[in-house]
């Protein structure tokens, strides 16, 4: 019994060593199909998160396929990988499906700050577009340092920025924030660190009180942290930059100790209704940063609806239609399609490689006209990018939280873009003196 | 440098002295985020005491309970039926750990009965989300949650309700193990397995039922810690929190645990406040496991633990 | 009948001591190594290479250090992510502070700083036993991180607090970190590290300092009494556990990622790096090898045998499913053979010896 019990582990053991070097499954891939990979992460920490954004993005390309037959005619083959917000999964998917289809991985959206980082060191070799909107390098706006990557429509620095004009604008105008006193709450990691620079650089310029408050991942206790901010120091306005469990369990510690929701503002990862719900009525009042808009009234969410769910052939569950990251993900997918089809006009309705739909990338020319034509009027701000600007730099505008959906309270806000564009340049000069990389020159 | 000295010696005394009301709303806090942490502790106290095993499973078994629970309530039924559900569930859960896990492995090396449990984690982390899914839960049993002002030192509601709760359950526990004919056979066989063996205590029923108090310390835990967090994957991370505790408190007693997770809790409160900001902040993680550590260098099986007696 | 001793005399001491007496062994070994530097590079493609051949010998590299002092001196230890954090975030500093040091020597450097450190977490050791010593070992892995990710020094200031390796080579135009470096190059360079640093360890594991692990591992009161002293016992084998897990973090990020944040390094790698000792087996070098080409290849296998079949199981199920098997098997292999994939091996050579008579 024994003997025949280690036999089965013996032979378990070499069939899964052995299948596993084996499996590198060759998909059926039609020849006339542009491929994109889908990396997601629908387990997980992140997974409440990363549910409703690679809905958002699968549905999209869908319907690009199902209303228009694809981009001018060539579809877009797209295949999920999940990475369950792991770096080393995010790459071993990525280096699994970058080779797929018939000329390759059109672009990648990693949909994670360590897996950003992780794929533009390969970027420059594989050369496939790094698309981290939103998210991801700040630095990485400069295009002559970084060819492959893009940051728009804006970055941490451009929404750190946008946040702090706000809370002067709510205070009477920005030169109202000398002497007052701001508190920056954040998730102690690359992501949550990258804004500090540009808020020293804003509190040198306006003269506000700065006092950061670091949580350590995931942010399970913020009791201690929430208790100094609402009960000591009591700061004018908190901006918070949190993900994941962080921004709900901060919620509710400053709600437990009645630190007004109407002075909390959030980062764009950190106000949708994943973060607002579990806290139920004490969340009122949350505000955040937005640079798309949320809710299901647009042409395109509609032609979601009709197109994709109407047939039946919704990603997931089909229930966070319209939800703020679900719209962040059709975003992401807008920008990549369009990426491609601005590639196209150079190079030929036909599926792309990596190197060329970065061209797209670089001369990607949303304008309000043409935001129209695709449905997407109202839900976006225009822009434009070119070979040093890979972000665009679009306004943000903030949202609130009323308890049941989120409504935007502001105008759009402009970024202080020559600011942010220093020190831009500036940290990406440093990493290319690190890294040894010759800036491009872009005419 | 002295600047840096001052701050971590002298200064946070000193912080504590001019805001007086402040250091008690910091100390209260963390009292009772303390007593949150000692629920955790329990379930892994009271395997470790019956069993021996060091049930790395624990955590799982908060978010296991806590999905059921969050899930029956989901599909419309009232607070009692889906509580009586899930202690069903978790009773399932113990039998069939019982059979699978620890009967095969019954004279093993405590090591392999540790990673046992770790693979025991993982099963139950998968099937619990791939039958109820990775999105996010939020538990609404009516526990208030605002904030009370005792003067001019504000507390939150529901930090002392859950406190209330925990204390309730661990004087249940105390006195279940010292005046209940299964708490005597409990310690009996945590004393001894052949030797309760000997004496006729069914050593397979016992395991079952500490599993299923487990499960059911565990399901109280995650409903606690639920309403606070939201059911989700990050609920199975509390467990590491109870750790310290457990270390502090000694890994076989019931009150240590209660104490260590008070000790762990004002600690981890008051280090981040009033250290925390000299060393940078964040420092909650690895505070409460140092202290532990400290604890454990004067004492090496705990505040309350037993004397590790070896033999040659 | 092909694997026997008959005919193979010894005529030295040294021979008889050799680590591989047995002929058929020798020329199995070295049939491994010849396809390992010869074949694979040239056969395999780089997928293959990157993500699942490098990061197979770094793997085996950390199960070897936390073997060394799990499996053969009996610390239970919970912070191998820590040390191995320590050992990609000195790598980085002496990379960094000296442009024209050989990344060999870097490499040392790193593994000699993350002995130091482990040495100092090992102190507790004497006093502290079995779980509670793992569970102070958290207390090192939490610290660690928390270190790396808050003084900024450690990242060279930068505000991301991300490191990434500055391109270093060998000799001449091979690079094998940065850009420059291809997969084969990479793979090449870890390949050699691991394996000289596996003969180190077989070697220390046969000698004195080997039987002194083993025996505070077996009965730690017996072996003070016979005169092995056991501070010094234990702290060389955290600080031997630690050189290879430095040096593992080190190759990590420089050679497999190439940049990595200290989140890479999280209690749920020093887990991931317990699995593939336990399951390779405790106490056992070539179990280090089995246990990591096993934890790395099944989530591979599980997450393309639904495809391989012709089924289409969405990605979180797949995902629930693999830790569902991944758990499952765990509690399998540890009921079905405790001593890991090491022991299955041991006696399918056994086996082997008498094949193809029955005893």
């Amino acid at each position: 019994m024994k003997l025949q019990a280690r036999t089965m582990a013996a032979l378990l053991g070499g069939a899964a060593m052995a299948l596993g070097l084996a499996a590198s499954p060759a998909l059926a891939q039609g020849a006339n199909e542009q491929f994109i990979p889908h990396l997601v992460y629908r387990t997980g920490p992140y997974a409440p998160n990363g549910i409703p954004f690679a809905d958002g993005v699968a549905d999209y390309y869908k319907m690009i396929n199902e209303r228009d037959g694809g981009i001018n005619g060539v579809k877009i083959a797209f295949e999920e990988c999940d990475t369950g917000y792991n770096t080393d999964r995010g790459v071993e998917c990525y280096e699994r499906l970058k080779n797929k289809g018939a000329t390759g991985a059109a672009g990648v959206i990693p949909l994670s700050t360590g897996i950003t980082y992780a794929l533009i060191e390969r970027s420059y070799a594989d050369k496939i577009p790094v698309f981290s909107s939103g998210y991801g390098r700040a630095d990485a706006s400069d295009g002559r340092v970084f060819p492959y990557v893009f940051t728009l429509p804006a970055t941490y620095w451009t929404g750190a920025d946008a946040a702090v004009t706000y809370i002067g604008q709510q205070m009477g105008g920005v030169d109202k924030l000398k002497g007052k006193k701001l508190a920056f709450v954040y998730h102690d990691s690359a992501f949550g660190k990258e804004p500090l620079p540009l808020l020293e650089a804003l509190k040198n310029k306006y003269g506000f009180e700065l006092k950061t408050f670091p949580v350590a991942p995931p942010g399970l206790e913020q009791k201690a942290t929430w208790l100094q901010i609402g009960r000591q120091y009591r700061p004018d306005y908190t901006i918070m930059w949190g993900w994941g469990v962080q921004n709900s369990t901060a919620i509710k510690e400053a709600a437990a100790v009645g630190y007004p929701m109407e002075k909390l503002v959030g980062v764009w990862w950190a106000g949708s209704e994943q973060d607002v719900v579990p806290t139920g009525d004490a969340a009122k009042g949350y505000k955040a940063i937005a640079f798309h808009a949320p809710g299901a009234e647009y042409k395109v969410i509609r032609d979601i609806k009709q197109h994709v769910h109407g047939k039946g052939q919704a990603s997931g569950d089909g229930s966070h239609i319209g939800t703020v990251l679900y719209n962040r993900g059709v975003f992401n997918a807008v920008a990549m399609v369009e990426a491609i089809r601005a590639a196209q006009e150079k190079h030929g309705n036909k599926p792309l490689t990596g190197e060329q739909v970065q061209t797209g990338f670089e001369n990607l020319n949303l304008s309000t006209e043409k935001l129209a034509r695709l449905g997407l009027e109202g839900f976006m701000q225009p822009f434009k990018t070119s070979c040093a600007d890979h972000e665009g730099m679009t306004p943000v505008r903030i949202q609130q939280w009323n308890g049941k959906q989120w409504q935007f309270v502001s105008d759009w806000i402009e970024p202080n873009r020559d600011l942010i564009r220093g020190l831009v340049e500036e940290s990406a000069k440093k990493y290319a003196a690190e890294k040894k990389i010759e800036l491009r020159t872009c005419s | 440098m002295t600047g840096m000295l001052y701050e971590l010696t002298i200064g946070p005394f000193v912080a504590m002295a001019e805001f007086p009301l402040f250091f008690i709303e910091v100390l209260v806090g963390g009292l009772l985020s303390g007593v949150m942490y000692s629920l955790v502790a329990l379930g892994f106290v009271l395997i470790f005491k019956a069993s021996g095993v060091f049930n790395f499973a624990q955590g799982a078994m908060v978010l296991f309970a806590a999905l059921f629970f969050a899930g029956f309530m989901d599909m419309g039924m009232p607070v009692l039926v889906a509580l009586v559900l899930t202690i069903g569930v978790m009773v399932l859960l113990a039998y069939s750990i019982e059979r699978v896990v620890l009967r095969p492995l019954v004279n093993q090396p405590h090591i392999i009965l540790f990673m046992a449990t770790i693979g025991i984690t993982f099963f139950i982390d998968g099937l619990g989300q791939q039958i109820w899914g990775s999105g996010i839960r939020s538990i609404e049993i009516g526990l208030p949650k605002q904030p009370i002002n005792f003067g001019e030192v504000q507390i939150n509601a529901f930090d002392i309700i859950s406190a209330f709760a925990a204390g309730l359950l661990v004087a249940g526990l105390a006195l279940f193990f010292q005046y209940t004919r299964i708490g005597r056979a409990l310690r009996a066989v945590a004393d001894d397995h052949q030797a309760a063996l000997s004496v006729g205590i069914p050593l397979q029923t016992i395991w079952v039922i500490v599993w299923t108090v487990a499960g059911i310390v565990a399901l109280v835990a995650g409903i606690i810690w639920g309403s606070k967090l939201g059911v989700q994957f990050s609920l199975a991370m509390v467990a590491l929190k109870a750790l310290p505790v457990l270390i502090l408190g000694g890994f076989t007693s019931i009150p240590g645990a209660i104490i260590g997770g008070l000790i762990i809790g004002a600690g981890e409160k008051l280090g981040e406040v009033y250290w925390g900001t000299a060393l940078g902040g964040g420092i909650e993680e690895w505070f409460a496991y140092m202290l532990a550590l400290g604890f454990l260098l004067f004492r090496p099986q705990g505040l309350f633990g037993e004397k590790i007696i070896e033999r040659v | 009948m092909i694997y026997r001793e008959a005919g193979q005399f010894k005529t030295s001491y040294a021979a008889d001591q050799a680590i591989f007496p047995i002929r058929q062994d020798r020329i199995g070994v070295a049939l491994i190594l010849l396809v390992a530097f010869f074949g694979v590079p040239f056969a395999a493609n780089d997928y293959f290479l990157s993500t699942i051949f490098l990061p197979f010998l770094v793997f085996s590299l950390a199960a070897l250090g936390l073997n060394i002092l799990t499996g053969y001196c009996g610390q239970l230890s919970l912070g191998t992510g820590g040390f191995m954090a320590t050992g990609a975030f000195a790598a980085y500093k002496f990379a960094t502070a000296f442009p024209d040091m050989h990344i060999v020597f870097v490499l040392i450097c790193a593994g000699l700083a993350t002995a130091g450190v482990g040495m100092l977490f090992g102190l507790p050791s004497l006093r502290i036993k079995g779980f509670y010593l793992a569970v102070a070992t958290l207390a090192a892995q939490f610290f660690l991180i928390w270190l790396f990710v808050k003084v900024p020094w450690f990242t060279n200031y930068s505000p991301s607090g991300v490191i990434s390796a500055p391109p270093m080579k060998l000799w001449g135009d091979v690079w094998v970190t940065g850009t420059g470096a291809t997969a084969a190059t990479r793979y090449l360079f870890c390949l050699s590290v691991v394996a000289v640093l596996a003969m180190l360890a077989k070697n220390m594991v046969r000698s004195s300092i080997g039987r002194e692990w083993m025996a505070i591992r077996d009965m730690d009161i017996a072996a003070e009494i016979i005169g092995i002293r056991p501070l010094r016992t234990k702290l060389i084998a955290f600080g031997v556990s630690s050189f290879y897990c430095g040096i593992a973090g080190a190759l990590w990020a420089f050679c497999y990622t190439g940049s990595v944040e200290p989140g890479a390094f999280e209690i749920s790698r020093s887990f991931q790096i317990l699995f593939m000792v336990i399951i390779g087996g405790l106490g056992s070098i070539v179990g280090c090898f089995l246990g990591a080409a096993f934890i790395i290849l099944l989530p591979i296998f599980l997450s393309n045998a639904p495809a391989l079949v012709g089924l289409s199981i969405s990605v979180a199920t797949v995902s629930h499913m693999e830790a569902m098997v991944f758990g499952a098997l765990i509690i399998f292999f540890l009921v079905v053979e405790p001593h890991g994939l090491a022991r299955l091996w041991q006696i399918a050579k056994e086996k082997l010896r008498l094949w193809p008579f029955p005893h």
